[in-house]
């Protein structure tokens, strides 16, 4: 069975969507789908128990060929890197689906069946060994994202839908050119088998592609309104997820594929990172809003990230991946607080909040507890990642981690803001005496996620040792390194 | 006496056994009770279009070798074959379509007595082997499709989109059979592949009388396939039209021209592989152009769908352009998914104009997907079909013809067709906003209210359609094979 767990993990939500759609289990459909998130979990564990962190090669490696004439196969497999985005995002899923059983979204067999839907595609991205089915399961993520915020989102969310569809999908159909040329030019469309290529405009087809989904700055147009007009669980999903699919990307594709191209562009790259990296920052820090805030620091902690992948070498590729899975976690359990502060006070405007902290211990414990993991204090998961990536940056270039350091001051400065003006100060306008503290199932969904990013405080290498240095292109790349 | 050619019958059947089809229904029409009559005409059409389909899926499996027949004037292949498959699924679909549809009584055998004829005749002309069996063809299916146009004679749009169709489709026919006329004077054969012949032999490939030629039967023929700048009828032809008919025509009619002008073109003038692949390029640029920005601001569903079917011509070009083995495989691949979206999207089309009694615009399907969640459910696949998503065939069909297009060496009608791909997004995600995203209350309409008519069997061609849709995904291989074993019967 754990040969096959790559394809189970794709399956059984897609299965469980099927399985919401085509019966009528009416009311029941939040419980199935929960129930089908946790046993997705429950599988990678078990797979994480089986995986060989050792190994050269993809692990649960399975191909069938798909598509003789051209050499598409369905490939997929694991390694080290790819195996803890696909953990984050089980988690962050289930989490997202519990969130919305718990609210009780409308039309509830829809809603779970694209849930399930979505889980799928995104494991699927971060699994895929072979080029098309990358693009299958990256363009699948969009479908029901869209009907996610199109149809579940806030008052302007069709303005959001349009403007996030075709933003991705211009950097995304580019990609598929580049899919095809490359492709083409290599004979097979499977990652594993085939060669490297020298190309520039293929290289930028796919890394512009991913620079619009993490988003980079100056690709993130769509963001803003996309995470303030989505539910937020599904904004928890599209900061903490979706944008790591572009961390995959990076990696997987365009520095295993175009390492000539990777190098010549490095710079241009880190500097449109670093400048997401201010510019979200000191956005963040004037946002009016829970929601601006966590947008705008997702920017900047992907601006970090890229960092971390662009500058190329162990330490910095390896915080960078330790803190996707921060990150991911953060914004996931940051955006589902601010779910639970919205349906509090029906509003997440900083002027019409405040002093919520007084009767109400456990939100405060889980914010602040939250929101001092993501401004990176010492000895906290987020810290490790991004020592980890400024490490690494300073063997590249000072100039660069000089940029990072500066942006993790901002990230202080931003969550900082952010706890005392909902926590502390005098109580706001829209917060009533009577708005309750987290209840149990609401703390039953964020404390799994806290407890997450505690233990990868207490044992952040846990992810970040030997999680690069044996995925694909990085052994011939160790060679080069001094 | 005169001398008659043997006639290879069995290689005939598929149009044989649709015109027998096509002739018990208009004796029904007239001996068949009144109350049996829509059931009867219809299952009669059905069990024509299967064998049809049985009789070209045997004709394909017989027919490893193409040869040419009748005095070599139509041609016996898989090539053919597979288009007459094409075909005839599309008939049986339309029939599902139109079962229901309101018709006058004294209408309904021969309206299934004109699908079936219109198939037959789609079905000889795939196979036609000289321009005078592809003029006859042509004409053929064209003068049901005028009829069939206009058969709702109580609806003064259903009468003007006939008489334009026959008006700008007569401009057409008289087009290419000008320039067949010229083909033969420059040439003195109406065989493809004799003209093929004679070209090289008199070195002929730059004469300008045979490359006007050449240039009026692509025109003539891009009439039939509403290829831009020849798709004027189109958006008002499809609109006036029955609606079961203009799924019909979107499928069978694009699917049938296309595949003959990819037959003439590689069969009779691969001397002049130069010019015409070219041409077909510009043609496939224009299509994409014009289609997908006139698509953009429309509000009626059926003028939207209509201008998409022109922007998929264009796509559909850019395999013919390519001219490789590939291009033929994404061609064909490309028309069966196509093909069943088409007529899937006008069924569901139908379905809603049947319960609102009025045209269909993106406002008027406010609330449809959750209304009618089998249907709703099938036109968000048509539409991520169209648009070209993964997991439904429009995707594959896609990246074939994009793949094909690379290979050819063409890399920039890529980049048109992927930002073609990006324009078309627009409008096809319009449609599912319509049905999802915007509950009738806030856009100020009142609720449809009442059951909707429950209409079995245009619910089962909609899943039939859905199910070919994105089965074709997952099946791309056999279907390929298919096409592949279809593309050998071309000189390539």
């Amino acid at each position: 069975m754990s040969g096959s767990l790559a394809t189970i993990l794709i399956f059984l939500p897609l299965a469980g969507a099927l399985f919401l759609w085509l019966l009528p289990v009416g009311r029941l459909a939040g419980s199935f789908a929960l129930l089908f998130a946790l046993a997705e979990i429950g599988f990678w564990i078990n797979g994480l128990v089986e995986f060989d962190f050792d190994g050269q090669e993809a692990q649960f490696d399975q191909s069938w060929t798909w598509f003789s004439d051209l050499g598409v196969s369905y490939h997929v497999g694991y390694f080290a890197f790819s195996f803890w985005l696909a953990g984050l995002a089980v988690v962050v899923m289930a989490a997202a689906i519990a969130y919305g059983f718990w609210v009780g979204r409308e039309r509830p067999r829809a809603y779970f069946g694209l849930m399930l839907f979505l889980t799928s595609a995104v494991v699927g991205v971060f699994s895929s060994q072979d080029l098309l089915l990358f693009y299958v399961f990256f363009e699948a993520m969009l479908i029901p994202l869209y009907v996610l915020i199109g149809v579940w989102g806030g008052a302007g969310r069709l303005g959001a839908t349009v403007k996030f569809v075709i933003y991705t999908m211009a950097g995304s159909l580019l990609m598929l050119a580049s899919v095809i040329v490359f492709g083409l030019s290599q004979g097979t469309f499977d990652l594993v088998e085939s060669g490297t290529s020298d190309s520039t405009w293929i290289f930028l087809g796919f890394a512009v592609a991913f620079a619009v989904k993490a988003p980079l700055f100056p690709f993130h147009g769509w963001l803003p309104d996309a995470y303030r007009e989505s539910s937020p669980e599904v904004a928890a999903v599209l900061s903490g997820l979706i944008s790591k699919a572009a961390v995959f990307g990076f990696i997987r594709i365009c520095f295993d594929k175009f390492p000539g191209p990777f190098d010549d562009w490095r710079n241009v790259f880190l500097a449109l990172a670093a400048t997401g990296l201010v510019y979200g920052s000191l956005l963040a820090f004037r946002a009016p809003d829970i929601r601006g805030v966590i947008a705008y620091s997702s920017l900047a902690q992907m601006g970090l990230i890229t960092i971390g992948i662009f500058a190329l070498n162990i330490a910095s590729v390896s915080g960078a991946i330790l803190q996707s899975v921060n990150h991911g976690l953060l914004s996931a359990t940051l955006f589902l607080l601010a779910g639970t502060i919205e349906r509090r006070t029906s509003t997440g405007d900083f002027n019409r909040l405040g002093g919520m902290a007084r009767g109400r211990p456990a939100l405060a414990t889980v914010l602040m507890a939250t929101g001092i993991i993501a401004l990176a204090v010492p000895g906290s998961a987020a810290f490790a990642g991004e020592f980890l990536i400024l490490a690494g940056v300073f063997g590249t270039g000072w100039g660069w981690a000089a940029i990072g350091a500066v942006g993790m001051v901002l990230a202080a400065m931003y969550m900082l803001r952010l706890i005392s003006a909902v926590l502390h100060t005098e109580p706001g306008p829209a917060v009533s005496k009577t708005a309750l503290d987290l209840r149990p199932a609401e703390l039953g969904i964020l404390l799994p996620l806290v407890a997450c990013l505690l233990a990868l405080s207490a044992w952040p290498a846990g992810i970040s040792d030997r999680v690069i240095e044996n995925s694909p292109g990085f052994p011939a790349f160790r060679e080069l390194e001094p | 006496m005169i001398e008659t050619p043997s006639v290879d019958w069995f290689a005939l059947s598929p149009s044989l056994v649709a015109l027998a089809a096509a002739a018990i229904c208009l004796l029904s029409a007239v001996l068949v009770p009144r109350w049996l009559l829509r059931p009867f005409a219809a299952f009669i059409c059905a069990v024509g279009f299967i064998g049809a389909f049985v009789m070209a899926a045997i004709v394909f499996g017989k027919s490893p070798d193409a040869q040419l027949i009748v005095a070599e004037t139509a041609s016996r292949d898989r090539f053919a074959a597979l288009a007459q498959m094409i075909v005839m699924a599309s008939g049986l679909l339309t029939i599902g379509v139109s079962y229901s549809a309101r018709m006058r009584q004294e209408h309904i055998g021969e309206y299934y007595a004109l699908l079936a004829t219109a198939c037959a005749g789609m079905a000889f002309l795939v196979q036609a082997g000289s321009l005078m069996t592809l003029f006859l063809g042509l004409e053929w299916f064209s003068v049901c499709l005028y009829i069939l146009c206009a058969i709702e004679i109580d609806l003064e749009s259903s009468l003007e989109a006939g008489l334009k169709y026959l008006i700008i489709g007569g401009m057409g026919s008289a087009v290419l059979l000008f320039g067949s006329a010229l083909v033969y004077g420059s040439t003195g054969e109406l065989g493809f592949s004799q003209i093929a012949e004679a070209t090289a032999a008199n070195d002929l490939a730059d004469d300008p009388i045979l490359l006007v030629g050449l240039a009026m039967i692509l025109a003539g023929l891009s009439f039939k396939a509403s290829v831009a700048p020849f798709h004027m009828w189109t958006p008002d032809v499809y609109e006036g039209a029955p609606t079961p008919v203009t799924g019909f025509m979107a499928a069978a009619t694009k699917t049938v021209a296309l595949v003959l002008m990819y037959r003439v073109l590689v069969v009779a003038f691969p001397e002049s592989e130069d010019v015409w692949t070219i041409a077909v390029a510009v043609l496939a640029c224009i299509s994409l152009a014009w289609g997908n920005i006139a698509a953009l601001v429309q509000r009626r569903v059926k003028r939207l769908l209509a201008y998409s079917s022109i922007s998929h011509a264009g796509f559909m070009l850019i395999a013919i352009a390519a001219d490789n083995e590939l291009g033929v495989r994404a061609l064909l691949f490309y028309l069966i998914p196509y093909s069943a979206i088409s007529i899937g999207a006008f069924a569901i089309v139908a379905a809603r104009e049947r319960e609102l009694g009025e045209n269909v615009t993106l406002d008027n399907l406010a609330g449809f997907g959750w209304e009618r969640p089998l249907l709703g459910a099938a036109m968000f696949t048509f539409m991520l079909g169209f648009a070209g998503f993964p997991l439904t065939g429009g995707f594959m069909g896609k990246f074939l013809v994009f793949s094909a297009a690379s290979e050819a060496g063409w890399n920039w009608l890529v980049i048109v067709g992927v930002v073609a791909t990006l324009v078309s997004l627009y409008y096809y995600l319009a449609v599912i906003r319509a049905m999802y995203m915007r509950p009738a209350a806030e856009l100020g309409l009142a609720p449809v209210g009442g059951s909707p008519p429950r209409e079995i069997m245009l619910s089962s061609a909609v899943v039939l359609a859905m199910a070919v849709n994105i089965g074709s995904f997952f099946a791309i291989q056999p279907l390929v094979d298919l096409a592949r074993n279809a593309g050998e019967a071309l000189p390539l």
